[in-house]
């Protein structure tokens, strides 16, 4: 049918009462925060870098069989050893980032005052890339992810910490990727919250619906149907893009596509909420 | 929105003639009827269409999500059939933030799909 035609026309419907955006981003934490805390007593704060494994003893279980024998474990030495190759011009990816790129996850994304820009890691990545005279890499999947995912994977055990810095532009981008996560979408109508945040821990079909509380500690993440999907060790690498990207089609609405500005301050929004959480990458999931 | 109020009107108004006609046509009416639920069911189990099983129990549909109730004794709770295809039709009107789709508005299934899925449901 006109589903095309419908996907233009229904782009964002309304927002959900509970987050007119008065409330500035200490007070979305706090309220954020506790509401997951209170809903799941058993499962401690840090834990719920797990996504489902935080909230349920046979997934886990599961999914500690997958750990014995990590599946992304070739894909991550691919990752580390392009990390660390030099560019054409000898310099490598350690001069571009702080601390040679070592443990700085946690940190991602910030606001950039001078350019007045998210910076996430992945674009960061490309950036040094190209003022290196190498080609971008493909956003989103693949080599580009595989690197991230090592680079995330230094970090694991240092605590997420995003800063909203008191900067009308640095608001204006937390707010709009707070919009896109409370706005009903798609032609199905459901937010991410909906699915996310009102009912995690519930069942979709068969598909337990993950807490939104330490979202994105554990990307990017290796996942067994992008494995299936593709060819190599390399396959199963995806960035939280990628996966804003799927939960958009799911609901039928418009993907924005990886590092797009949409994606850009969804992923500001969602990891400033996951604040303290450790990261712990790169996460297995089916 | 006019199109349904005719729809619901027919509907209505065919079963009184049912019901005011002799006995010898009932059963081929009973197997139209049967028909629709049959297909009723299918559109609602179906991805692509109701999907109705991601969130709700109902009938003999294996791994149901558990977003929505389970969809039983629904006669019980929906004497009026019409008040069944409303819920149906847009849960919005009695929950504004419901996470169930707007099949209708949305034009996520067509009119008869839903009056069909609406005479199953009410046999659950
Ligand atoms: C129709 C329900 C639905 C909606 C709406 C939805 N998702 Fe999801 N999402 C899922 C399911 C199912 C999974 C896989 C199970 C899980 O981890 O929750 C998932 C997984 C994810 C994951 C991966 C979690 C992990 O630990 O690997 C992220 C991140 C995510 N969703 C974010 C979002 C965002 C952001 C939105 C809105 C743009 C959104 N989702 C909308 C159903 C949904
Ligand atoms: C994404 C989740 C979802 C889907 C898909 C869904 N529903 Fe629902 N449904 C709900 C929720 C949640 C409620 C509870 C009321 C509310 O929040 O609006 C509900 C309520 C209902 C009710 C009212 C139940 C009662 O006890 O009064 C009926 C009837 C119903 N749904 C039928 C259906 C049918 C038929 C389909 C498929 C064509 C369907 N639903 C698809 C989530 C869903």
């Amino acid at each position: 049918m006109k589903r095309t035609a419908f996907l233009i026309a229904a782009a964002v419907v309304a927002l959900e009462a509970p987050v007119a955006t008065a409330a500035s981003p200490e007070q979305d934490l706090q309220v954020f925060r506790q509401y997951f805390l209170d809903r799941y007593p058993n499962t401690p704060f840090d834990d719920f870098q797990n996504g489902v494994y935080a909230i349920d003893a046979n997934r886990r279980a599961e999914w500690a069989a997958m750990e014995e024998f990590p599946p992304y474990e070739i894909g991550l030495e691919i990752g580390q050893a392009e990390f660390e190759k030099p560019f054409a011009n000898g310099r490598t990816y350690a001069s571009c980032f702080k601390n040679g790129g070592i443990n700085i996850r946690q940190h991602y994304p910030y606001f950039d005052t001078l350019a007045g820009d998210i910076k996430t890691l992945e674009g960061e990545i490309n950036e040094c890339r190209v003022k290196n005279g190498e080609q971008a890499l493909k956003f989103g999947s693949g080599t580009l992810a595989a690197i991230s995912a090592y680079m995330a994977s230094t970090s694991n055990g240092s605590r997420i910490n995003i800063i909203v810095p008191n900067d009308p532009r640095a608001l204006e981008w937390y707010n709009r990727g707070k919009k896109h996560y409370y706005a009903k979408r798609g032609q199905l109508n459901m937010s991410c919250a909906d699915c996310h945040y009102h009912y995690a821990g519930r069942n979709v079909r068969a598909d337990l619906l993950h807490p939104a509380l330490g979202d994105l500690s554990h990307f990017p993440v290796y996942r067994k149907k992008w494995e299936a999907r593709g060819s190599g060790p390399l396959a199963g690498f995806g960035t939280s893009h990628r996966r804003f990207n799927g939960c958009n089609k799911q609901v039928r609405a418009k993907g924005y596509g990886p590092q797009s500005d949409e994606y850009k301050a969804l992923e500001y929004f969602l990891t400033y909420m996951s604040n303290g959480v450790p990261i712990n990458a790169p996460g297995v999931r089916q | 929105m006019r199109s349904t109020a005719y729809r619901l009107l027919a509907a209505a108004s065919i079963s009184l003639l049912l019901g005011a006609l002799d006995i010898g046509t009932a059963p081929s009416a009973l197997a139209q009827d049967a028909a629709m639920v049959a297909e009723g069911k299918e559109i609602a189990f179906n991805r692509r269409k109701g999907n109705c099983l991601a969130c709700h129990l109902m009938d003999d549909g294996t791994l149901p999500g558990n977003i929505g109730p389970p969809l039983i004794a629904m006669q019980a709770r929906y004497p009026d059939k019409a008040a069944l295809r409303a819920q149906i039709y847009d849960a919005r009107v009695k929950n504004p933030s419901t996470i169930m789709p707007p099949f209708g508005p949305h034009a996520i299934i067509s009119e008869s799909e839903i009056d069909k899925i609406t005479e199953y449901v009410w046999t659950l």
